[in-house]
């Protein structure tokens, strides 16, 4: 009996692996739905480049750095955690957390100048997808961030110390949303 | 052994409202899928009386308005496959057999198995609650096609639409989760010896059908998405007057629509090759090609789907290669039909009711199969699109997976699941009442279609040209209200053999997969040892060997000692 239940807990990791990659295989056709509309709408009818242009790109871009950077710092946060240095990935768990506030917030300012200037999800079909598909992003961005701050809590408890994989896991879920956006990115606003 | 002694003391909440074992979770499905099979048949009562006898009151209910008719229909179809099909199929089966089949103490993430069914419950609690407000239930179709459902005007609604769409959200949901469990489960807990090629056909199939599922879901999730967003914030994704097209909901729905038919079906048709064996006493025929051929066929139910489309207004230049794909996926699944028929010849046949079942599931789905093949045809198509023919036709196929095949895996593992063993000669009455009437209903159906009957009409007799079909129909009602009735015979050996029921032994069917070396019903954690695997599921009547049947955790130094 022991050295079967060895045997599982040995396989907790591979198991917690396979099952996020699953997951992350499920969400990806939802993106990749999304993304087929688009591209299909697009092809089909005109107009697209001009409501495009009223998208602030600057600050966009600028949201690109802060998603890949936080991509690096999760890395860093799993690296810490993996050789049991606790504060230092309770540190980068958090520089991760305030990098997808950040996102969120600015994602808050380019929407309210939107509506400010009368682009609402109903004023045309680039509206439509543009509002769609980031407002599911930033959604996906909303889970991870709270997925990272319950990982952040349990470096405070120390309980993070015996299961440091989860930081790995997250971490994968992490960079997918950051590659979402980088599609999302030129579709939307290089368009 | 201690560890299953404290388990034994848990509460009767512990045990069996939050329960994480997989057996327990299994049967959460099972109570749930047959009460909502008992409101799909209600509905589906309702539907013939109306078709049967038009504005008349309808036995036991009353005068049936044509917008409560929309609903019914859409509600027939949301039930039937949505909250009785996927739960009974995947959720029942794949929980209750992927981990007892491949000797593990349970699933790999048993927390969020109990979260699957909870997703899937509120799911359940979100259409019931749809059907109590006001304007009732959504009312376009169980297709949901757009405008119909982008604006309530057209279908006279309220809110129902939103709550189907929030409904069928959270049971995607829970069957992504239960499909990454299923994986998971299989790829990681095997036990010793339990090579990919030693799985039963059975796993290899609800496996195939968690990734199909999992593939195809997404776009129809994202397209939810936008329809709520045209129904509630007045984006125009599926509104041509605002640049959208309703086609890219048809498009986005059947992506995820036809492969839902294969994951549907792969399950039937692994219950079936499971109970034919056993009661064939031969091993399955051409078990590898199935399994590649299972495969193949998942691929090609991705490449499909526009079949359901072909005069939906898309480029009819499309019509040609969707005829192409369609027809060739009816080549693995004749594969798949002509190995069990391989299984059955010449094999010393049992004629139990799993077996009757099983045989009632490979002979209705090759007659559904079949006219698969007009309907796939373009040309053909265009004639009897949107009739009964078709109506008749998807019944024949997923009558076959759902009901005869659900009904050979609960005849066949409720010894296993409960410990008792179900009425033999009311198994056999079940059978024979359930084949005859079912043929009864939809035999005809066929000619109701190719008379020109439509689809989703509530009155036929409106129409000049379908007066002379009504006597058909009145007979196509009778016969459903006599199917819906001979399903009373399954409820009382149900309920009577959970209570009275013979004691079951572990191995009632002498069968040769992990679970049956197990107790019935199995402890908490399945097996008192864990089981070690030395050959495949299927050596049954060996030629050289004095046993009729080797189990898959028997060696071949111990395996004369098996006595037939």
């Amino acid at each position: 009996m022991t050295t079967q239940t060895a045997a599982i807990s040995e396989m907790e990791s591979p198991v917690g692996k396979n099952g996020t990659w699953w997951f992350l295989a499920s969400e990806i056709p939802i993106f990749g739905g999304l993304i087929a509309a688009y591209i299909v709408m697009r092809l089909g009818s005109a107009g697209w480049s001009e409501a495009s242009s009223h998208l602030n790109f600057t600050v966009a871009l600028l949201n690109t750095f802060l998603l890949l950077t936080s991509s690096m710092t999760i890395v860093m946060a799993h690296a810490a955690v993996q050789r049991a240095a606790l504060k230092r990935a309770a540190h980068f768990l958090g520089l991760t957390i305030l990098l997808g506030l950040g996102f969120l917030g600015m994602k808050a300012f380019e929407y309210s100048t939107e509506i400010g200037h009368g682009f609402l999800p109903s004023s045309g079909i680039f509206w439509s997808f543009y509002y769609g598909m980031t407002g599911l992003h930033a959604l996906h961005v909303l889970a991870g961030i709270i997925v990272n701050v319950v990982l952040w809590s349990q470096t405070v408890t120390g309980s993070l110390a015996q299961q440091p994989h989860r930081v790995e896991l997250a971490g994968l879920y992490w960079h997918l949303v950051d590659i979402i956006w980088i599609f999302l990115f030129p579709l939307l606003y290089l368009a | 052994m201690n560890q299953g002694n404290v388990h034994q003391e848990f509460g009767f909440v512990r045990r069996y409202i939050i329960s994480t074992d997989h057996k327990v979770i299994a049967k959460q499905y099972l109570v749930l899928a047959l009460g909502w099979a008992v409101l799909g048949a209600a509905t589906a009562y309702l539907i013939r009386w109306q078709i049967a006898h038009p504005d008349t009151e309808a036995f036991g209910w009353g005068y049936i308005e044509p917008q409560v008719y929309n609903a019914l229909v859409t509600m027939h179809g949301t039930i039937m496959v949505f909250f009785v099909a996927m739960p009974l199929l995947l959720s029942v089966f794949g929980n209750f057999l992927i981990p007892l089949m491949i000797g593990a103490r349970d699933m790999a993430f048993p927390k969020l198995n109990a979260l699957s069914f909870w997703i899937f419950f509120l799911a359940s609690a979100v259409l019931l609650a749809s059907f109590f407000i006001p304007l009732g239930p959504a009312a376009a179709g169980w297709t949901g096609y757009p405008p119909l459902s982008a604006k309530n005007e057209y279908t006279g609604g309220g809110y129902g639409t939103d709550l189907w769409l929030v409904s069928l959200a959270l049971e995607f949901a829970s069957f992504l989760l239960g499909g990454i469990n299923f994986l998971t489960t299989a790829m990681n807990l095997r036990a010793p010896g339990l090579t990919w090629f030693r799985l039963p056909v059975i796993v290899w199939m609800q496996l195939t059908a968690a990734v199909i599922f999992m593939l195809s879901v997404g776009p129809l999730v994202a397209g939810a998405i936008l329809l709520l967003m045209d129904r509630n914030l007045g984006t125009t994704f599926y509104l041509a007057d605002g640049g959208g097209d309703p086609l890219l909901w048809q498009h986005l729905f059947w992506f995820f629509g036809h492969p839902e038919v294969y994951v549907l079906l792969l399950p039937g048709v692994g219950i079936m090759l499971e109970v034919i064996t056993v009661f064939a006493r031969k091993p399955v025929f051409a078990y590898r090609p199935i399994i590649y051929t299972t495969i193949i066929a998942g691929f090609l139910s991705f490449i499909v789907w526009a079949h359901h489309q072909y005069i939906s207004g898309m480029d009819p230049r499309l019509a040609m290669p969707f005829s192409i794909t369609t027809i060739i996926i009816s080549v693995p699944f004749a594969l798949i039909i002509f190995s069990i028929i391989a299984t059955l010849w010449g094999s010393s046949i049992t004629l139990t009711s799993p077996m009757l079942f099983a045989l009632g599931t490979l002979g209705v789905f090759i007659f559904g199969g079949l006219t698969g093949i007009f309907n796939g045809s373009a040309p053909v198509d265009i004639y009897i699109h949107d009739t009964y023919f078709v109506v008749a036709h998807f019944h024949y196929t997923l009558f076959s997976s759902v009901f005869f095949g659900g009904f050979a895996g609960i005849y066949f593992w409720f010894p296993k699941m409960f410990g008792r063993m179900m009425n033999e000669t009311l198994g056999k009455v079940h059978f024979w009442l359930t084949f005859i009437f079912f043929n009864g209903v939809f035999i005809p159906m066929h000619l109701v279609g190719l008379r020109g009957m439509m689809r989703r009409i509530s009155n036929p007799m409106q129409y000049e040209f379908l007066k002379a079909i009504e006597p058909l129909n009145m007979f196509i009602t009778l016969m459903a209200i006599l199917l819906i009735l001979s399903q009373l015979v399954f409820v009382v050996n149900y309920f009577w053999s959970l209570l009275r029921g013979k004691v079951a032994e572990d191995n009632p069917w002498q069968a040769n997969t992990l679970e049956w070396t197990t107790s019935s019903p199995p402890p908490h954690e399945n097996f008192v040892t864990a089981p070690a695997v030395y050959r495949w599921p299927y050596d049954y009547s060996l030629p050289d060997s004095t046993a009729d049947w080797l189990p898959q955790n028997r060696s071949e130094a111990t395996a004369k000692l098996v006595t037939p």
